[in-house]
């Protein structure tokens, strides 16, 4: 069963005024339960506006958005409970913190959800645990950490709410390259452990190709394409032409190919380089 | 949303309006208003009215965005209107009287509706101003306007530099609100239901990232500024001159006309049988 769906969902930033601005162009999109989906496009792509509408924090100018087959904005759905159960990550999320304590601030989410006093300390313990923050972290102020340990604070404030569905828009941006890897594969951690539908927004081919199964390609507001990594790769060409790059191995597999050495074209990950590199040279044609 | 407010927002254009010189525009928004209230009977506003409405013509701003500045002050129209229609006491018998307590006369319906639509007059025509003038150049006129009082040491530049920085980040500080606003609420803040203490607390958790992200810009905009050497107004050019020409002068020459013939209107139709009062 789908998780989410949208229909023909269109939004404008300031409809109505000179600076109308058409940000989200007729999308139509399902995403199934437990999939891991990357989101790409460029810059000004309408990303971070299309993923605002899972949890109905925009309203579509047009169109409509279901979650587990419930219309968001029909009258009888609580959007607070939509957002408890759409956990959004936003780009940045470290200019979010605002309690005293690191324990405070992870439990503000759950606290909003009304558990009780126990859950609530299970909750943000476990998911403090699941992104790698220390308990002696917990009782320190999150103005006091580095970028990568607020970032870890602000996911873990989203997760303790163990939303269905977790959107995190460039959870990975503006890190080195060790607190990306942190991030990125305590988030692949935490969706083999709960199954949870991920979607992950990243400019980084390399990221993800690395953990998602489907890859969403937006361009100009619309959908480019929605499909499983293999086949989004398959339109090498299409991709780059739309200003977007492909991973770095799949290009120098190209250049190989257009040299007349054929690997295969669906080498997106160096694991797989090595592999077919290996193969094709056990089969003796190299040399 | 918060964006949506547009009082003191500019919309870039390139109509006559526009183009005119700031400096100008000021001095002749304060004519504006000194002609709104020297309006003394309805041919008057009527008159100050035609003029507006050739400016917004002339300035190409669209009628949508009159009615959106018009929006926020409808709740001070309203009460004026209410109080002028209770309060006022005319010469004849009351239209209306319960019991003798309340009493609306003929006077009260006249000088409500003229209350009325000086104010929208008054926020329309200021309104023009700053949807037809950049932030910059507004601040620079003022700067420009004001710079006889340098002599008796008032902080001029000091002053001017202040309104731009605030004008600049205004924008800036609404989208960050924006932004924080949508992140604690997908943590399922609460920040539109409850009563006045509840909201209060709800809003908290926005204040305190605004703030402490707040200072850090002040911060890293004061070290910006002194890295490129700024020591405040002494001996500092501008990069864009104000310029006045023959338009300006045309402009304001209009402008007298249109305030001559104002008096003129005053002096000879008096009253036209409506009484004039002050809010
Ligand atoms: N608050 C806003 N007001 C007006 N226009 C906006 C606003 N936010 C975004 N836009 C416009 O909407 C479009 C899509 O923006 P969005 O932030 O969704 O892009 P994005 O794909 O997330 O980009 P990035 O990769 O840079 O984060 C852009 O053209 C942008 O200029
Ligand atoms: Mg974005």
């Amino acid at each position: 069963m789908s998780v989410i769906e949208l229909k023909n969902v269109t939004y404008k930033y300031s409809a109505g005024t000179p600076f109308e601005a058409v940000a989200v162009n007729n999308v139509s999109l399902t995403v199934e339960k437990g999939e891991f989906c990357g989101i790409i496009g460029h810059t000004g792509s309408g990303k971070s506006t299309l993923i605002q509408h899972l949890n109905g924090l925009v309203k579509p100018t047009l169109g409509e958005v279901y979650i587990d087959g419930e219309n968001i904005w029909s009258k009888d759905v609580d959007i607070r409970e939509v957002r408890f159960k759409a956990g959004l990550v936003f780009q940045y999320s470290e200019h979010q913190l605002f309690e005293e304590t690191v324990y405070k601030d992870i439990s503000y989410g759950p606290k909003n959800m009304g558990l009780s006093e126990e859950e609530i300390d299970t909750r943000v313990r476990a998911a403090a645990e699941s992104m790698g923050i220390s308990e002696e972290l917990l009782e320190r102020s999150p103005f006091d950490l580095s970028g990568g340990q607020k970032r870890r604070v602000a996911l873990a404030g989203i997760i303790a709410m163990k939303p269905e569905i977790l959107i995190l828009d460039e959870p990975a941006a503006g890190l080195d390259p060790i607190g990306r890897e942190s991030v990125l594969s305590r988030i692949s951690e935490y969706h083999k452990k709960y199954g949870t539908t991920i979607l992950l927004v990243s400019h980084s081919m390399e990221d993800i190709v690395r953990f998602a199964e489907k890859v969403l390609v937006m361009n100009k507001g619309e959908v480019f394409c929605h499909s499983p990594t293999d086949e989004v790769f398959a339109r090498q060409d299409e991709i780059i032409k739309i200003g977007l790059d492909v991973p770095q191995i799949t290009r120098v597999i190209m250049k190989l190919r257009q040299k007349g050495i054929d690997l295969g074209s669906d080498i997106y990950t160096v694991e797989r380089a090595k592999e077919r590199i290996l193969e094709y040279m056990a089969k003796g044609r190299i040399c | 949303m918060l964006k949506d407010i547009t009082i003191g927002q500019f919309f870039p254009g390139n109509s006559l309006i526009h183009r005119l010189d700031s400096r100008f525009k000021i001095i002749m928004d304060i004519a504006y208003v000194v002609m709104l209230f020297t309006a003394s009977n309805y041919l008057g506003l009527v008159a100050v009215g035609l003029f507006m409405i050739l400016l917004y013509i002339m300035s190409g701003v669209g009628l949508r965005l009159v009615l959106k500045s018009l929006r926020p002050i409808m709740p001070l129209i309203a009460i004026t209107c209410i109080l002028n229609l209770f309060f006022i006491r005319g010469s004849g018998e009351p239209l209306l009287n319960i019991g003798g307590v309340i009493m609306i006369y003929p006077e009260g319906i006249t000088t409500s509706i003229f209350m009325a639509v000086r104010i929208m007059f008054l926020i329309i025509g200021m309104s023009l101003l700053t949807y037809t003038t950049s932030p910059i150049e507004l601040t620079d006129a003022i700067e420009r306007l004001l710079s006889p009082l340098k002599k008796l040491h008032f902080p001029v530049h000091e002053l001017a530099m202040m309104m731009t920085i605030a004008l600049r980040f205004i924008p800036t500080l609404i989208e960050e609100t924006d932004k924080i606003m949508s992140a604690q609420k997908a943590r399922g803040a609460n920040l539109d239901t409850g009563g006045l203490m509840k909201k209060a607390k709800a809003l908290i958790p926005v204040m305190i990232p605004l703030f402490v992200s707040a200072f850090k810009r002040a911060n890293e905009l004061a070290l910006a500024m002194e890295c490129r050497c700024y020591r405040g107004g002494e001996g500092r050019t501008r990069m864009k001159q104000l310029h006045s020409g023959l338009k300006d002068y045309i402009a304001l020459a209009v402008m007298a006309l249109f305030f001559a013939e104002l008096i003129l209107l005053n002096i000879y139709i008096p009253y036209l049988g409506i009484p004039y009062m002050v809010p």
